[in-house]
């Protein structure tokens, strides 16, 4: 074994160091408009779904201009704010600010049934880091039309079921309040039956994720409470 | 040393190093390596066989990168080179397929970050890469890979079935209408302990035929 004096070993590792350094963020740079890209994309795709519009990477900038015309942000209070693209506020950052000062995006959608709808989106925790989505309401307000949820890493098979067509199918129909008071839609553990209309069953596996997706959907809808409350039919 | 030079690049020895990792060199069932993503990422068929290719993937390459610097490495500070390696060509893959595969790179999420702390590729990084040359090392990291993504699928492969009632998504069991005799998917295979099962079962049948992997 050759032995290597203390002053290689620095300039080795500087030098290494450099390298990686130069060639990762490269690679950042290079490759950030065909990534942004992509999740502008995935971010329509995923609201297209919630209002069972199926889209293919090709045409979600079609579809979406066609089904989601309007949008428009609202603060806590029900009133809507102007100049601002409900589009590109980030929930994430949003959810930091104090309450009153939040941006509350809305899209309005006509699907191909004709009935009015309106998407708002949610964020909130799951086992292992965010999970995200989508909740189109009926023209009462009160009513699912339909959801996408999705996930950053949820574990596959358990938590990451969420995604499924056969959890977010059990959403369409339930309903959101009871008379005035605002209840949100439960997941239960053990399952639930057909008739509760607040409820859906839970992933076996995913008691965490679950958990986590009913304090979302609680926490994000409640702040258009306002707005849901005087616009209801 | 000019005659090794000359030495196919098919040769029965590098031959010998792509196929010994699915037999009796097996990185899960003989040298119980990379058993915590074994465990992970085999609820499903389709997150394996990603799991697989990419785990694969980055060791060949690293493998390939380490043994090209080998002679510049300092003994001293290897360890950290070969993370480091290890590392950067993991974040590089990811970010191009989130740039240009995206669906895939959707698939794979919490993986990349499984391949960086996978012991298969530290190990044969430090036992393979540092002592021979870039071509052998290079194939020592593709057979390396898909020895391991081959217990991968195999395991994954039951795990849906069982669990799930699936393959690759495809819902057999609801096909052959097995449902309706009474049958009920078994809830516990998706857990991860069951894959420590499954795991267990195949080396049992591997020593089995293969006496001589047998501990004394």
């Amino acid at each position: 074994m050759i032995q290597f004096s203390n002053r290689y070993i620095f300039i080795f590792s500087a030098a290494m160091v450099i390298a990686v350094a130069t060639l990762l963020s490269l690679a950042a740079t290079l490759l950030q408009p065909a990534q942004q890209r992509n999740l502008e994309i995935e971010k329509k795709k995923n609201m297209l779904e919630s209002i069972n519009v199926p889209s293919t990477r090709e045409n979600t900038e079609e579809l979406f201009d066609k089904y989601i015309k309007e949008s428009f942000v609202i603060n806590p209070k029900g009133d809507v704010v102007a100049d601002i693209d409900a589009f590109t506020v980030v929930l994430k950052n949003e959810q930091k600010k104090p309450i009153e000062q939040e941006y509350l995006p809305v899209f309005r959608a006509t699907p191909d049934d004709g009935e009015k709808v309106i998407i708002i989106p949610v964020e909130g925790k799951g086992l292992w880091g965010p999970i995200y989505g989508y909740v189109a309401l009926k023209s009462d307000l009160n009513t699912i039309y339909g959801v996408n949820f999705d996930h950053k890493g949820e574990t596959p098979g358990l938590g990451a079921e969420i995604n499924t067509t056969a959890f977010e199918s059990q959403f369409p129909g339930k309903k959101l309040f009871e008379n005035e008071n605002f209840v949100s839609v439960q997941v239960i553990k053990g399952g639930t039956p057909k008739d509760n209309i607040h409820g859906v069953d839970a992933i076996s596996g995913g008691t965490v994720t679950s958990k986590g997706l009913q304090k979302m959907l609680f926490d994000c809808i409640q702040k258009y409470n306002g707005y849901l409350l005087k616009n209801r039919i | 040393m000019n005659n090794k030079e000359k030495e196919p690049m098919f040769s029965a020895k590098n031959l010998k190093l792509l196929t010994e990792p699915f037999g009796k060199n097996n990185p899960i069932t003989v040298q119980v390596l990379g058993i915590c993503s074994a465990l992970a990422v085999t609820v499903k068929l389709k997150p394996a066989i990603v799991m697989a290719l990419s785990v694969t993937i980055v060791t060949a390459v690293s493998n390939l990168v380490i043994a090209a610097l080998r002679k510049y490495i300092p003994d001293r500070i290897r360890i950290i080179v070969q993370l480091v390696v290890i590392a950067t060509m993991v974040i590089l893959v990811d970010q191009f397929l989130k740039a240009y595969v995206f669906d895939v790179s959707k698939q794979l999420s919490v993986f990349v970050g499984l391949i960086i702390t996978n012991c298969i590729l530290m190990g044969r990084l430090e036992a393979f890469a540092m002592a021979n040359k870039p071509w052998p090392s290079f194939i020592d990291g593709i057979g390396n890979g898909a020895g391991y993504g081959m217990i991968l699928v195999i395991v994954s492969f039951f795990r849906e079935l069982l669990g799930s009632g699936t393959i690759y998504g495809y819902p057999v069991f609801e096909k052959l209408g097995i449902y309706h005799s009474g049958y009920v998917n078994n809830g516990m295979v998706i857990l991860p302990p069951m894959a420590l099962i499954f795991v267990g079962l195949i080396i049992w049948f591997q020593r089995s035929r293969n006496k001589g992997l047998i501990e004394k």
